[in-house]
């Protein structure tokens, strides 16, 4: 395995100084594991990258990818998702279980996660399904995935909300005994059900059938209640609503062990994407007004939102090519994240760009229980990214590692490029491109 | 004209003015014996119908035949393939491949002839899309109203019903607001959105509380599998409270007259008596869809820009 | 709203046009008329069966014209309409929709002798959309023209039965005849279509 000395840069890492601006250093990686960070590292017979200018960071971990493997493997596999996460600056992610056949045994995660290994260009960690065929009504095989190899430390239904109050609350009792997290996704299905956008003026206009923001919002308050009454770690998936933000802020500030996620499109978008009703901006929970996506900023920017997470969605051409009401919902999102934060939160002053590297990496690290990803610490395995945070680019989906291109922000011209990514020390994202088979 | 005909916001109170005033001048047409007109010859225009509607299906089949435009039918039905969506794109290049003008598209998911606008160079002309809009069935209410009370000005219009699910509601609303009428919807709390005042309307539940003021009481379908949602009782409620009957009809003034954009369900938004009495201007509705479908045919393939706006004095018009 | 172009009613304004010279006078236009009036009665021999049709827009007026100047000296009040040829115009393709005006003939068309009334015999064009125009609504015995002006420049095999002035023109040039009714003036002019 090489030696590399990253020279020049501006090492960032929220996880040692989160009120900081980082701090130029040199970083030098041996053997798979940061081995110095100092002013100035002179050494020979290493490979040398120049990271004048640039950002070094610990590599992002994404908590919400679908990967598509098993069951769609022509919208994306572990390896191409992979690559995908490698090109977005990530060194970790968290796959749904939402799969044909659905995560929710041993020998599923236990696949998924050697098949992330075999990819070696992330950490893959898979989520398991709270309930069999994410049905709702069984229990899945929570313990025998959380003893597996794969070590399963997030359960979640994802793509559906746990519909039975008290299979929740039996749910969080049972994943409190693991240590585990129960991660929602806030729907009450009675009310969106045939919902294809936000509900409010625009859905009237359009004449679509809208998701209200209740639907969210009430199973967010009723899984806070029940981790208040079970005391199990809960996690809310892709919150989009002003109304759920403030439920979190307020489960914080009571001190329940309750964490929060937002992704990009949350942030950057609203409902005005629909306009005409482009399917590639139908996504679930749906865009939302101007005044939710404030709410979400405001929630990244003062912490009650911990992690930004992509809720990447792969989806064929064929699927999106088709009416708004029957094309699936969902956008990839591993591959712009990064910028879009640049983009969004940090160039307008939001958050600090040590902030914005905290929901992206270090924050989602800790809501997996996660000790080598989210820091640069001598020591440790190399997870780190290099980013340029000032290079500006035009989103093109043809240039994705990622097979598929369902994306909104095709066109859109966005700033802060990644330039290398490192996964326990190998080199897996070399000026901008993924080296497939760098692996070992 | 437009290229694409999708939604009402499109037109200017200029543009519908225009359309307008053409149906009114093809109208005479259709009223002689030789009915065809030679304007569109070469020209085709496919109706393209994922669901089943065959009063408008055949006013547009008929006016682009009036036309002398060769005209094919494509209807999905509810059974097929392609009314679960799939292969709509391959249908679209299939039509342009097959170099048709004009594409008629009805279609049962809201936006769909959006879509369909941006997948083909022919002309798209939406004829109901979801709960979204059906412009023309406004173009010719407005051509009806327009006959009957001659301007737009000071019109009061009520329009009655399932506001959230009507696409006649909205193209309506909007046609109507852009000539300078007066609307107010009317309606079961719960099909009636209190955001639809965004629309530049009143909106109320009180249907007898409108019925004095109103010039227009233009009534919406009750469709039947709303009931079974839970948005109001029943049938019989709903009449009782926002059906029009001739008790109801007697404290509209003298002057003012029903609409309805058909087909009826006589005995809940309005009774037999009502539909069929002198106030009525149901029939009109229907004859004039014709000449106002003609019209728009007329401006939107009617030729194409050459060189920008030709001059052509040396012919005399 | 990709290529939006909003037709106008009353058809599409004319380019810019400068005025080379005033051919006919109102004086002119009158006699001209007047001249036609009393051919059309010779032709006919008597006014039995007669309907004046002019074509929109300027057609229009000269029917009239020439209807009131044949009830003057023959006393017999003849029957006159307009025709809107548009809908039946080769053009249509080319030039894009133009605005319609109403179409209104006085009387049952079979087997009368319809006089059609235009300003400028040009191409022809215009002529051969009107005999479509005439025969859908009807079949008349026969169908006569009449023009205040005839230019040349013909691209169909159409002559006038009747013509106020004969003025030969290069095909640059542009011919307008103003009426009283719509122009405030009766007036044939000369130019040069400065657009074209």
């Amino acid at each position: 395995m090489s030696t590399y000395l990253i020279t020049g840069g501006t090492v960032v890492d929220p996880s040692t100084d989160p009120d900081g601006g980082g701090r130029r250093a040199d970083v030098l990686i041996e053997n798979g594991e940061v081995l110095a960070i100092d002013t100035s590292i002179a050494k020979d017979d290493v490979e040398a990258i120049d990271a004048t200018g640039l950002v070094v960071a610990p590599g992002l971990v994404d908590l919400h990818t679908h990967v598509r493997e098993p069951g769609r493997e022509d919208e994306e596999t572990i390896l191409t998702a992979s690559a995908a996460a490698a090109a977005g600056g990530y060194t970790a992610i968290c796959t749904m279980p939402n799969t044909d056949p659905v995560a929710d045994s041993a020998a599923i995660v236990e696949k998924v996660w050697a098949l992330g290994r075999e990819a070696g260009l992330v950490e893959v960690l898979p989520a398991g399904a709270l309930s069999k065929d994410l049905a709702g009504e069984k229990m899945a095989d929570i313990g025998e995935m959380a003893m597996s190899a794969a070590r399963v430390r997030l359960f979640t239904d994802d793509g559906r909300g746990v519909q039975d109050a008290l299979f929740a609350r039996r749910a969080m009792e049972y994943l409190r005994g693991f240590g585990a997290v129960y991660a929602e996704h806030c729907e009450i299905e009675a009310l969106a059900r045939g919902g294809h956008m936000h509900e409010g003026a625009r859905s009237l206009a359009l004449g679509l059938r809208g998701i209200p923001a209740a639907a969210e919002e009430l199973m967010a308050a009723r899984d806070i209640a029940l981790a208040r009454l079970t005391g199990c770690r809960l996690h809310l998936l892709h919150i989009s609503t002003a109304g759920t933000v403030e439920l979190v802020r307020r489960a914080k500030a009571e001190g329940l062990p309750v964490t929060a996620e937002a992704t990009p499109h949350h942030f950057t978008l609203t409902d005005a994407a629909l306009e005409d009703y482009d399917p590639m901006a139908k996504v679930n929970p749906p865009l939302r007004e101007e005044s939710d996506r404030a709410a979400v900023v405001a929630g990244l920017a003062d912490g009650t939102i911990d992690a930004i997470a992509t809720d990447h969605a792969p989806h064929s051409r064929e699927e999106k090519d088709q009416e708004l009401s029957y094309a699936p919902p969902g956008l990839v999102g591993l591959e712009t994240a990064l910028a879009l934060t640049i983009s969004e939160l940090v160039e307008p002053g939001h958050l600090s760009l040590t902030q914005a590297l905290e929901r992206l990496s270090t924050a989602p690290a800790r809501v997996l229980g996660l000790e080598d990803h989210g820091r640069i610490q001598p020591g440790r395995p190399a997870n780190i990214v290099v980013f340029d945070p000032g290079a500006a680019w035009t989103i093109d989906a043809t240039r994705f590692n990622s097979m598929s291109r369902n994306t909104p922000f095709e066109g859109r011209t966005v700033t802060g490029r990644v330039a290398h990514t490192f996964f326990n020390g190998r080199h897996t994202v070399v000026d901008g491109v993924v080296r497939v088979g760098a692996a070992v | 004209m437009h290229k694409h005909l999708l939604s009402m916001d499109q037109l200017s109170a200029e543009d519908i003015t225009t359309i307008l005033d053409t149906a009114g001048s093809l109208r005479q047409v259709t009223s002689r014996p030789i009915k065809k007109l030679p304007t569109l010859r070469g020209r085709t225009v496919c109706n393209l119908f994922y669901e089943a509607s065959t009063r408008t299906r055949i006013s547009f089949e008929l006016a682009a035949k009036r036309l002398s435009a060769d005209v094919i039918n494509f209807s999905a039905d509810s059974k097929s393939s392609v009314a679960k969506g799939e292969g709509f794109k391959d249908t679209a290049w299939t039509l342009e491949a097959m170099g048709v003008d004009a594409i008629v598209v009805r279609h049962g998911s809201s936006g769909a002839p959006h879509q369909l606008s941006k997948w083909v160079q022919a002309s798209v002309i939406n004829a109901g899309d979801g709960s979204h809009e059906h412009p023309t069935q406004a173009l010719l209410d407005l051509y009806s109203i327009r006959e009957h009370f001659k301007d737009f000005e000071n019109l009061k219009v009520a329009i009655v019903g399932d506001i959230i699910s009507s696409r006649v509601a909205r193209s309506n609303v909007k046609g109507l607001v852009t000539m300078g009428a007066r609307v107010t919807l009317v309606g079961p709390p719960t099909l009636v959105p209190p955001e639809a005042a965004a629309w530049g309307v009143e909106v109320t539940t009180d249907l007898d509380a409108v019925l004095p003021e109103v010039d227009i009481c233009y009534l919406l379908r009750v469709q039947k599998e709303r009931q079974s949602e839970q948005l109001f009782p029943t049938d019989r409620e709903y009449a009782a409270l926002w059906g029009l009957d001739a008790k109801r009809l007697a404290k509209m003034h003298p002057e003012s007259v029903v609409m309805h954009p058909g087909p009826m369900n006589r005995g809940v938004e309005i009774s037999a008596e009502v539909s069929e009495s002198p106030r009525s201007l149901i029939l009109d509705q229907v004859a004039n869809g014709l000449a106002v479908r003609m019209s728009l045919l007329y401006l939107m393939l009617g030729g194409r820009e050459v060189e920008g706006s030709v001059a052509d004095a040396e012919v005399p018009a | 709203m990709p290529e939006a172009s909003a037709a106008t009613p009353g058809g599409r304004a004319a380019g810019a046009f400068a005025v080379k010279s005033r051919v006919m006078e109102p004086e002119d236009v009158r006699r001209a008329l007047s001249r036609i009036a009393h051919e059309i009665v010779e032709k006919n021999r008597g006014t039995d069966d007669l309907v004046l049709v002019g074509i929109r827009t300027r057609g229009a007026p000269l029917a009239d014209r020439i209807a009131s100047a044949i009830a003057s000296f023959e006393g017999a009040d003849l029957p006159s309409g307009a025709l809107d040829v548009t809908l039946y115009r080769d053009d249509v393709a080319l030039k894009g929709p133009r605005g319609l005006e109403a179409t209104t003939v006085p009387a049952d068309l079979d087997g009368r002798v319809v006089v059609l009334v235009d300003d400028v015999l040009y191409t022809g064009r215009t002529i051969r959309a009107a005999f479509d125009a005439l025969l859908d609504l009807g079949r008349p015995r026969a169908i006569r023209l009449a023009v205040l002006v005839d230019r040349g420049h013909r691209e169909l095999p159409i002559r006038a039965d009747f013509v106020g002035k004969n003025l030969p023109t290069s095909s640059h040039e542009v011919v307008k005849v103003h009426v009283e009714e719509i122009d405030g003036e009766d007036a044939v002019l000369i130019g040069e279509s400065a657009g074209a």
